[in-house]
């Protein structure tokens, strides 16, 4: 090792991290002064030593049974865990081992990489910080829901199936959970299934050899291959067309796949998390999506409630993405108006988080004062529109609803109209046009719009 | 009569006090040393350690790495820790009964590998 290598210790000195160099028999050689510090050894001391016995760590190589494996197999390698140094200070650590190659590329060390994370995992102690930072906000509990399960799934390696309405945050969902996985350091490559035709998609996530079709060049990665070790992330997932999913279901279970127009088969190491905004069980009963995919998938589930089901997170919703933008634009606005908030705590947002966070970002933008007005807000809200709203559970169907109009008459929002019957919200209009009105049928006839008749047998009908 | 316990691992002092399974536990006092024996624990534990110290009124500690928070409850429960101990355990022990033996020493001055 010795005679194969240049001088290391200055090279070493250059690593913003403690690195040291092992030999052959994983003695140490060397260490840069990083190491020597966390470690609380200086290399006079323990040159010669097996590494992990300077090291301490609980990554599962106290028997140096990982700097073996990469001596043997020449693959690079990380484990997470933590070490003990001299002090008895216990530090949170990521090993990066990888082999060192003399020549002929006999392997005749490793370059033992020692990241102190400590940091990091300070930094997200909390999980409300910990979320913030990661972009999902939410105090209701069904966030909470998904945000307890969220390190659970990250820490395994199993296919994470993501669903919810559109704007609910799926891809936020899906990149925090490769953020906090252990394939952090490696890729994150998302593509969306819905987005392109059957053979173009095919050549995106396999890859495709020079000759495979007209215009196909030379060779390309696919996305697959681009996501070595790291995850892969499959968004809509249900518009998939049913060919691809065969092949997905090969790569899933085999972990293997063939490049278009390719012979030799290539092996990889990736994490799938798939997302849908459609009913992925009912696409299987209409034959539109296969059943042995949806429950490779569906190994673990996480299901982001829509809006209208997280109570009270629409304030805090408000008052994030209020500051996010006035900042953005520079803007001096400081909230909202009280008739405004009415207005937005009101609406019941089938875009969902994308949605709000739109409205905000036009109000901001069309606002003079230092409070976001009713006027500011854009006016569709306050129209009584047909929208299209996607199914909030894979078990729901698709469905088209009737947005929550306001009410003009009073600017005050219906909330009501969401769970009572039309019996119910009609009774409830006269009870409390008869309040404005101090009991003055007249005057209620009138602003109902009714005539005296129809106010008194409606009254008749519900007991008034 | 004093009581000691090494945590060991194979032909050396464990690495790590929490990740040991072996121990090695020696009665000694000025006029010698009784035979060692050997347990092996169901499942590395530093708590299940500490506890067992404490039953088996271990009056000195040899180990390798130990956190803080453990080796300050061993010292409360006035057990002797010399910490930090790189080498053999048999040349540990030898040095420990004999009094010679001081925290973070290494053992291996000029042994060459050690094969964990």
């Amino acid at each position: 090792m010795a005679a194969d290598s240049p001088d290391l210790s200055s090279l070493l000195e250059g690593f913003p991290h403690p690195v040291m160099i092992l030999d052959d028999s994983c003695r140490i050689i060397t260490m840069n002064r990083l190491m020597e510090a966390i470690t609380g050894y200086a290399i006079q001391q323990v040159a010669g030593l097996h590494g992990e016995l300077v090291v301490r760590s609980n990554t599962g190589n106290n028997r140096g049974q990982l700097f073996m494996e990469v001596l043997r197999s020449g693959d690079p390698s990380t484990a997470r865990g933590d070490m003990l140094t001299c002090y008895r200070r216990r530090i949170p650590i990521q090993y990066t081992i990888s082999a060192l190659l003399g020549k002929g590329g006999r392997r005749v060390g490793l370059m033992v990489v020692v990241e102190d994370t400590s940091a990091t995992e300070a930094a997200s102690s909390t999980i409300d910080d910990e979320q913030q930072a990661n972009g999902l906000i939410g105090y209701s509990p069904a966030m909470r829901k998904v945000f307890d399960a969220i390190p659970v799934l990250a820490k395994t390696d199993a296919s994470v199936l993501v669903t919810g309405e559109t704007g609910t945050g799926k891809d936020r969902v899906a990149e925090v959970l490769h953020r906090k996985s252990e394939r952090a350091r490696f890729p994150f490559v998302k593509i969306n299934c819905g987005a392109l035709p059957s053979e173009l998609l095919e050549s995106e996530l396999f890859g495709h050899v020079k000759g495979a079709f007209t215009g196909a060049t030379r060779n390309k990665p696919g996305k697959f291959k681009l996501a070595e070790k790291g995850t892969i992330f499959l968004t809509e997932i249900g518009d998939m067309p049913l060919p691809l999913q065969v092949k997905l279901l090969t790569v899933l279970d085999d972990k293997t796949f063939v490049p278009v127009g390719g012979e030799r088969e290539l092996t990889i190491d990736v994490r799938i998390v798939a997302a849908t905004h459609r009913p992925l069980r009912e696409q299987v009963a209409k034959g539109l999506f296969r059943e042995d995919l949806f429950y490779r998938l569906n190994v673990l589930h996480v299901h982001l409630p829509a809006l209208r089901e997280r109570e009270g997170d629409v304030q805090y919703l408000l008052d994030h993405f209020l500051q996010k933008y006035a900042k953005a634009l520079g803007k001096t606005v400081v909230g909202f108006s009280s008739d405004a908030v009415i207005c937005l705590l009101g609406y019941h947002y089938p875009g969902n988080v994308r949605e709000l966070s739109n409205i905000v970002e036009y109000a901001v933008n069309m606002s003079k004062k230092k409070k976001v007005g009713k006027e500011d807000l854009p006016p569709y809200l306050f129209e009584k529109t047909q929208v299209q709203g996607a199914a909030s559970t894979e078990n729901r169907q698709m469905s088209v609803q009737e947005s929550e109009p306001m009410n003009e008459q009073s600017g005050a929002p219906d909330y009501r109209r969401q769970q009572q019957s039309w019996g119910d919200i009609e009774r409830q209009l006269i009870v409390d046009t008869l309040k404005k009105n101090r009991g003055n049928r007249t005057k209620t006839a009138e602003s109902l719009e009714w005539g005296r008749m129809k106010l008194w047998r409606k009254m008749q009908k519900y007991g008034l | 009569m004093r009581k000691l316990l090494i945590p060991i691992q194979g032909d050396y002092v464990a690495p790590r006090f929490d990740l040991a399974v072996e121990l090695l536990i020696v009665r000694f006092s000025d006029d010698g040393q009784e035979e060692p024996r050997t347990i092996i624990m169901e499942r590395p534990s530093e708590e299940a350690l500490c506890q067992m110290i404490v039953e088996e009124q271990v009056t000195d500690l040899v180990c390798g790495g130990i956190d803080e928070v453990h080796y300050n409850f061993l010292l409360w429960k006035k057990v002797d820790v010399i910490d930090g101990v790189i080498g053999g355990w048999c040349r540990a022990l030898e040095k420990a009964v004999c009094g010679d033996l001081k925290a973070g020493e290494i053992l291996l001055n000029g042994e060459g590998a050690l094969a964990l």
